[in-house]
Order: C-alpha cells, then sequence, then structure tokens
C-alpha cells in the first residue's frame, strides 16, 4: 500500500528512524480518517450528564448519529439517551432559526423539566448566524436553569477542541452550588463516562477507601454535582484527553490539584488509587487501599491466569481515541502474556508518543490518525491475533479475519477497574480462542473474494 | 425514561430519519469499484460510516474533503480537489460519488461546477467517473438523498442515445437490503433477462470473509450497464414516492423514451404477484416453477397462522416506500394497520397508505415527517399490538411492551440487517413466521401457565 505523502511522518516504526512523529494535525482530505469532528468531541464529552437536556442545534444528520450511541449508564434520570434536535430545514438556514432555537427550547423544558441545557450548535449554525449565546442566556432567565451554548461547529478544528469546548461548558456550572457540606477528603472524579457502569466500579472504589466522591465528571453525572465540583480536594482526572482542560481551569480558578490517573488493567488501577491515598497523606486510609487491592486482586487473579495460560504469545493491535488508554491497553495485555506489535491513536500529543515509543517492544508501529487502508496493511504485516478497537475498527477485523475487543465508547462492557480487568481478559480470551477462526480464510475454494 | 407526547412541532424528539448524504453514500456503495466522497467536514462521513457500519457490519470508507475553518470561509475547492486527488491514489476507484453536506451548501461550493474543473484537470488514459449530487442536510431524508443520488448517477452516465429495444431490463430497487436485491436479482435471471440493477450493494455491502481485506469489495453496478440504461426495454422502479428530481426512471423515459413502470415495494402476494406478471410479460416466459411454489408454501403458511394474526394491530414505520409496501402486506394477512409513519413527507405517501388499505378495515392514522416522539404518542393510543420497523422504535416497543419485528435499516441492534428478507414471496414468508412467533412468545410469555402447544 501506498502511504500518502503528507501522512508518512505520522508513522513509525520502533526501532527504526529517530525523530518523533508528527501529529495534531487535521486530517488529510481524502484519507478516510477515523476520527469525528468539533461537535462529536463536545458531543462525547457532554453525553453522560443525565439530567440534562442535550439539544443539537443542526440538521437532523449529526442528532441522529448519536442517538443513545454510547453504554454511558445513569443510575437515576435518563434524558440523557435521547436526541433532541431543531432539525434544521432550508427555510431556516435561510432566514436563521433562533426563534425556532428558542421554541424549542422552552417546549423541551417545559416538558422534561432538566436541571440545565446543553445546546449544541453544530456545522451551519455558526455560518447561518444565529445568536445562540443570547437565546441561552434569555432562556436561562425566563426559566431560571442553566441553558448553555456549546458552539461546536465541525469544522472548526479537531475533535480534541470540542472537548475543550465542553469543558468550558462544564466549567461554567462549576461555582454555583453551595460547598459547605464537602469534607475535605474529597474528590471530584474526572474523565470516566460510566460506560457500562464503570463510573460505579470506581466510585464503589474510593468509597470503600473513605474517600468523598462530590461530582463524577461526566459518567453518570448531575448537574447540581457539577455545580459544586469546585468544593472538592482533588481531581482525579482519567480521560486526560478530553478532561485535562477542565482540570486545569479547576486549578487556576479554584487552586484545586489534579492527577492523571488510568483505571484500565491491574496495575494502573492500583497506581490510581495509591495515588490518591498518597495524595491525602493518610494511613489508616493507604492501610485500607492496600486491602482493597490485595481483595480485589485476589479475586480476579486464578481466572485471568486460566486465559494467560491460552493467550501466551498471541499479538495485539491498538488504535483508540487517546493515548493514556493505550499505554494501559499494552501494560494489560503483558498482564495476559501477550505483546503489542501496532498501537495507534486519533489524537495523541508528542509526549504521548514519545512515552508509547518508550514502553512498546522493538518493531511496534506507532501510528496518529490512521485510515482503513493503513490499518488494515499493518494488521496483516504484523500477524496480529486480535485488534483492539472502536466500532469502525471492528468491522476492519472481522474482515480481516482477527479477534476484536471494543474499547471504545459504545462498548457494552465494563473494562475498567480490577473487575473490569477480568472482563477485558474474558473477552479477549473468547475472541481469540473461538473455533470460528479455522474457517477463515479458505484457501483451497475457488476465489469467492475480492478484485485486486 | 418518561413517556413522549408530541407538543408542539418545533423540537424533533428521536429523529425517524438520517440525513440525505447518508443515502447519497449507501447508493455510491452500489457501483462497482467505487467510493463515496462527502465534500464537507471530517465528522459527517465518521458519523455516517458508523452508522452505515452499525447496520451492515462491514468496513464502509467513505472519504471526506475534511472542512477546516479557512475552508468554510474561503470556500472548499482546493479541499475538494485534494481529496479527489488523495481518493484516487489510494483507491484507483472506477467511481467517486461525491455528495454535497449541509456545510458546503450554504457556502455556495457549486460541485456541478467544480467536479468538471476538476475533472478537465485530469491526465492520463483512465480516470474514475466522477458523480456529483447535492445532498444538503438539510432538505428531505437519507431516503430523498439516495434516490437523488442514483437520478444524478443516470443523469450522468447513461449515455446510449437511442431508444429500448431488446430485453434488457432497468431495475431501481430502492433502500431494500443486501439479501433483498440478491434475491431481486435471482428472480430476474430466473425469468432469463438481463438488467441492469441501479444501485447494487448485495456483495459490496455484505460481502463473504476473503483472505485479503480490498477496501473496494467486489460487486456493484458496473458502470458499462449503467451507460447502456437508455436502450432497455422498460425501468421497473420499487419505490413509489418518488418527486421529479429523484426518479431516475422518469429521467429515462425522456431522455431515452424507455418506458417507466412504477412497481412499489413488493411485499406481500398482491404486489409480488404485480412485479412477477411484469416480469412475465417482459421475459415472454411464465412464471418459474419455483416461485410458483414459493407462493403456494407461502399461502399454506398464511392458512396455518391466520388466527393468531386477525384483527391485530401494528404500527408501521421506516422510509416512505417500505411503510406502504409493509402496509399492504400486514393487511393482506389480517392485520389492521393503525398507525403508518415516515420521517420523509410528500409526493403521495398518504394517498399510497389509503389505497393499499382494502375496505372494511379502518385507516390508520398516518404521519408524515414524523419522530418517535409522534409515533409512540399514536401508538400508544392506538392499542397496537406490534410495531414494524428499525432499531429507532426499540424504546417505543419497550415503553408500551409490545414485540417489535426489525425490518428495513438501521438495524442496529440485532445482528443480520442486511440478511433481512423483505420482498417477494420469499421475503414475505419470512416476515410472515417472524411476526407470527413474536405474538406467540407473547402470549407464552404474558400467560401465567405457559404453553407448549399452539
Ligand atoms: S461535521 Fe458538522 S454536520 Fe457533520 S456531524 Fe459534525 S457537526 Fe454535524
Amino acid at each position: 500500500m501506498e502511504i500518502l505523502k503528507d501522512r508518512r511522518n505520522q508513522i513509525h516504526r520502533k526501532g527504526d528512524e529517530p525523530g518523533s512523529i508528527t501529529c495534531e494535525k487535521a486530517s488529510v482530505a481524502g484519507s478516510v480518517s477515523q476520527r469525528a469532528c468539533v461537535f462529536c468531541g463536545s458531543r462525547v464529552v457532554l453525553y453522560p450528564v443525565a439530567d440534562a437536556l442535550h439539544l443539537v442545534h443542526g440538521p437532523i444528520g449529526c442528532a441522529t448519529y448519536t442517538w443513545d450511541i454510547r453504554g454511558a449508564l445513569s443510575s437515576g434520570p435518563e434524558l440523557h439517551r435521547m436526541s433532541f434536535s431543531t432539525d434544521l430545514n432550508e427555510m431556516d438556514v435561510v432566514y436563521g432559526a433562533e426563534q425556532k432555537l428558542y421554541h424549542s427550547l422552552i417546549e423541551l423544558i417545559d416538558a422534561y423539566k432538566p436541571k440545565a441545557a446543553f445546546v449544541y450548535s453544530t456545522c451551519i449554525v455558526g455560518l447561518i448566524g444565529d445568536d445562540v449565546v443570547s437565546i441561552c442566556k434569555k432562556v436561562a432567565a425566563e426559566k431560571d436553569i442553566p441553558v448553555l451554548p456549546v458552539e461546536a461547529p465541525g469544522f472548526a478544528g479537531t475533535k480534541k477542541d470540542g472537548y475543550k469546548i465542553a469543558c468550558d461548558a462544564l466549567l461554567s456550572l462549576a461555582g454555583t452550588a453551595n460547598t459547605d457540606t464537602i469534607s475535605a477528603k474529597s474528590i471530584n472524579i474526572l474523565g470516566d463516562f460510566n460506560i457500562a457502569g464503570e463510573t460505579w466500579v470506581i466510585r464503589d472504589y474510593y468509597q470503600r477507601m473513605g474517600v468523598n466522591v462530590v461530582a463524577t465528571v461526566t459518567g453518570d453525572g448531575r448537574v447540581n454535582d457539577i455545580q459544586k465540583m469546585h468544593g472538592a480536594t482533588l481531581n482525579v482526572v482519567q480521560c486526560s484527553g478530553s478532561m485535562t482542560h477542565l482540570a486545569r481551569s479547576l486549578k487556576e480558578k479554584y487552586n484545586i490539584p489534579f492527577i492523571r490517573v488510568s483505571y484500565f488493567g491491574i496495575e494502573d488501577t492500583a497506581a490510581a488509587l495509591y495515588d490518591v491515598a498518597r495524595f491525602f497523606g493518610d494511613d489508616s486510609m493507604l492501610a485500607r487501599t492496600k486491602e482493597l487491592v490485595r481483595q480485589e486482586t485476589q479475586a480476579i487473579m486464578p481466572e485471568i491466569r486460566r486465559y494467560a495460560r491460552d493467550l501466551e504469545g498471541k499479538k495485539a493491535a491498538i488504535y483508540v481515541g487517546g493515548a493514556f488508554k493505550a499505554f494501559s491497553l499494552v501494560r494489560a495485555l503483558r498482564t495476559l502474556g501477550m505483546g503489542t506489535v501496532l498501537v495507534g491513536t486519533q489524537t495523541g500529543n508528542p509526549e504521548d508518543y514519545e512515552q508509547l515509543r518508550e514502553i512498546c517492544d522493538p518493531g511496534t508501529i506507532i501510528v496518529d490518525d490512521a485510515n482503513p487502508l493503513e490499518l488494515c496493511s499493518f494488521l496483516k504485516e504484523q500477524r496480529c491475533d486480535v485488534f483492539i478497537g472502536g466500532v469502525k475498527e471492528r468491522a476492519l477485523a472481522y474482515k480481516l479475519g482477527l479477534g476484536f475487543c471494543d474499547h471504545n465508547h459504545e462498548r457494552k462492557e465494563a473494562l475498567a477497574g480490577f473487575i473490569g480487568m477480568r472482563n477485558f481478559a474474558r473477552e479477549i480470551h473468547a475472541t481469540i480462542m473461538s473455533p470460528i477462526w479455522k474457517f477463515v480464510p479458505r484457501d483451497n475454494c475457488e476465489d469467492s473474494g475480492n478484485p485486486s | 425514561m418518561k413517556l413522549l407526547t408530541k407538543l408542539t412541532p418545533t423540537a424533533t424528539q428521536n429523529a425517524c430519519k438520517a440525513c440525505a448524504p447518508l443515502g447519497a453514500c449507501l447508493a455510491f456503495r452500489g457501483i462497482e469499484a467505487a467510493i463515496p466522497l462527502i465534500h464537507g467536514s471530517q465528522g459527517c462521513a465518521t458519523y455516517i460510516r458508523r452508522y452505515l457500519i452499525g447496520h451492515f457490519r462491514e468496513p464502509v470508507d467513505v472519504a471526506s474533503s475534511s472542512f477546516s475553518e479557512g475552508s468554510a470561509i474561503f470556500g472548499g475547492k482546493d479541499n475538494l480537489f485534494k481529496a479527489l486527488s488523495n481518493v484516487i491514489s489510494q483507491y484507483n476507484p472506477q467511481f467517486i460519488g461525491v455528495a454535497s453536506s449541509c456545510l458546503t451548501e450554504t457556502i455556495g461550493d457549486d460541485l456541478e461546477r467544480l467536479v468538471p474543473e476538476f475533472e478537465s484537470q485530469l491526465t492520463g488514459d483512465f480516470h474514475p467517473a466522477l458523480v456529483p449530487v447535492a445532498t444538503p442536510s438539510y432538505a428531505g431524508t437519507h431516503d430523498s438523498g439516495f434516490h437523488s443520488a442514483v437520478h444524478s448517477i443516470i443523469d450522468r452516465l447513461a449515455i446510449e442515445p437511442y431508444p429500448g429495444f431488446g430485453r434488457a431490463v432497468n431495475i431501481m430497487p430502492g433502500i431494500l437490503s443486501p439479501a433483498d436485491i440478491r434475491y431481486l436479482k435471482e428472480i430476474l435471471e430466473d425469468f432469463g433477462l438481463v438488467y441492469t440493477m441501479l444501485p447494487d450493494y448485495s456483495d459490496t455491502l455484505d460481502a463473504p470473509a476473503a483472505s485479503t481485506y480490498e477496501p473496494i469489495p467486489r460487486g456493484g453496478t458496473p458502470i458499462s450497464s449503467i451507460a447502456s440504461m437508455g436502450r432497455a426495454a422498460a425501468t421497473l422502479v420499487l419505490s413509489s414516492t418518488l418527486s421529479k428530481q429523484m426518479d431516475g426512471g422518469a429521467l429515462l423515459e425522456t431522455r431515452f423514451g424507455v418506458p417507466e413502470i412504477i412497481v412499489g415495494a413488493p411485499i406481500g402476494i398482491g404486489k409480488t404477484d404485480v412485479l412477477f406478471n411484469i416480469l412475465s410479460d417482459l421475459s415472454g416466459r411464465k412464471i418459474p416453477p419455483k416461485y410458483v411454489a414459493e407462493r403456494g408454501r407461502l399461502i399454506d403458511s398464511y392458512v396455518d397462522a391466520h388466527k393468531y394474526l386477525f384483527g391485530k394491530k401494528a404500527v408501521i414505520y421506516g422510509e416512505e416506500g417500505l411503510v406502504i409496501g409493509l402496509t399492504s402486506f400486514l393487511a393482506e394477512i389480517g392485520v389492521f394497520p393503525v398507525v403508518c409513519a415516515s420521517g420523509g413527507k410528500g409526493n403521495g405517501f398518504q394517498a399510497a397508505i389509503r389505497n393499499s388499505i382494502p375496505a372494511g378495515i379502518d385507516q390508520p392514522t398516518i404521519l408524515e415527517g414524523a419522530d418517535f416522539s409522534e409515533i409512540t404518542a399514536a401508538a400508544t393510543t392506538s392499542g397496537a399490538d406490534f410495531l414494524v420497523g428499525n432499531s429507532g422504535g426499540y424504546g417505543t416497543s419497550q415503553r408500551l411492551g409490545i414485540p417489535l419485528i426489525r425490518v428495513g435499516f438501521p438495524v442496529l441492534d440485532r445482528t443480520g440487517g442486511q440478511r433481512i428478507l423483505h420482498v417477494g414471496y420469499r421475503g414475505a414468508q419470512h416476515l410472515f413466521d417472524q411476526i407470527v412467533n413474536e405474538l406467540l412468545r407473547k402470549l407464552q410469555d404474558d400467560s401465567p401457565v405457559g404453553y407448549g402447544h399452539f
């Protein structure tokens, strides 16, 4: 396969040439990037705030394609699972749609009584010049709830810029509720999206350690919790790609320190919990944490060892959104006796790629913002047994006759925490060991495949 | 989730449609050695890919011209040209379908002008056919985008200048499943007919496992066949609600004198009989025994299970053509369609539904431009026993506690969406068994004692 000239510096083979990988660029036109848009970035971050209204101001597509797309669960209200749109038509585009937006907001707020509303303006809204900010202000005043503009036209940058816009919306909620009852040993969980209930798993660990959780942002999120998140003592950031901006802003504005963690894999989960316990400098908390880690590890290890016996020496490829997850996955796979031969991300930055280069084995291909053509040729070349990615990657893996594990926001299996490691091992084992692979490919048949 | 009621017609709540560029991409995937390109921001292409992949469970490459802020201000020509060159060098396609988006339509990028300009700059002996289509996401639905793309393909590529003779027929299936298209091809072949199926994604979006991954899967309508569509004896259009700008059959008729026969979706015995009679006329052959037997078995099963169905009430929703076909099928087996809804509107949908309901059955509530808040509200008051439609009705079925028979597009929460058979006797058989069995399952589940036999 011919790699597009503009993309050559975005691919690196460990052990080959020195020099750093090029990243953080807009996708090349005509390259079938696996990335999405600014709107997508803002939508995925805010999506799990379950008692807020999420209204997409634009034509129907963006709203339809994001309707209940992710497995972000809520322990209470489920307003986030609805898809609301102003569904702009030709007349709206010609004459502007401020009135439509206004009426939509009023009617939806009256009907669903949300605690806040997020208004996402997508591609053409910026162009037609609707004054979304003032409509939001007006409705906020009339209905007495926060109505937050999320100005995220798809073309105005990358998915990462969308994260930032979402963080700013969250930041404007913070600081607006009373924090008197919050204890000193308290944290916000940032950047866990409660996919398949993962926030609940993490929250439970902290509770057992004696740490008070003020807000979970945004998994199983509630507007009122977010409004008082400035009362927490520490921010614990999991998805660094999406939430570092918020953590930094909270530090600047409210002087709350933050640490970056990951809850994927045994080592990383344990490290995360120890880091938090150490931060509070409380010996009894540290002792409780040790006990928790011991218990949880003991509970899952026998099963994991069983899987590892089968998986020893198998090879994995990883293509995920953010780099922090990629680090954890490389380590988690090692726990299973597996190696990583391809690792790529949609949005890594130079330091991320440097770190990836350090932890990967020689020969590993490292790639930024890949497309299906490149992914396929690397997967074949590296002779992987399993591909870890998102739904778009799943179709590729299966077509190539490879095992697959969904580690994206649309997965339905909890993969965070100790129990998540058990689920991960189970899933990797189930896909690699399935007997069906012996039927693909069928070399002795008459060609049923594709033209060359 | 609380129960939805439609308030004023301002906000759309859980849409029963997707946008036009998606439909265009779907149609483009049915051309041989083709790749679709969306002229717009990166997101649309990725979301649309994700949506199509979710249903077809196949890799679906859709390129994007990856708009940035600058292109939105200064125009997207450079991005478009670069995208086209990159797609050509990476995929070496024979066909590129270029769909516009809300963004490029709004800034006034004119594909009708830009695409030929790019073409004129290409050097070398071979270059792919380029077909632009205007699919502003703020007009119409994925269904109208699909048909507009088919219309554009014909407009650009059907070039044979002389009128019809011979037995070749054109057939335009509309949005059906790959299994439907495969079955239709089998039928046409069994009649000995030479045909052009446009589009034909029966292989490209339901490809066999293979030892190598090819980004451009085998199959699709050959461009040479499209070129000669103007010579066909007739064009069969399996959609009955197309406006003039979307009706490729009408275009072939005005331009080349190929008669257009609007068949509608051949779902159920009545409508399938119509199709078979037409094919028999066109081919000059009797209906092959295989299909006579299929039809006979279908009737036999109708008899076996008619009592479980008579008077049951159904809610049907989806693309206009599919809803019309399903309505007549359900009415034919004694089910009362009580709500017939589509996210699209216009073009005789209401009238077609009314005509599909035989005398003696109450007219259903017909919803056009509907979303799931309206469909749910209407379903709730209708006393419906089951729903027939795509995955979008999952929430409604859950809330009302009635079964959802998944048909059409998209089916995102089950496997096998690409293999659902809707059309012809075999399709009716499949739908019939599924509906009856779902109703029996519900009887069993709801019963305190359960039944081992029915
Ligand atoms: S690129 Fe624009 S139109 Fe497309 S999905 Fe993103 S916001 Fe919507």
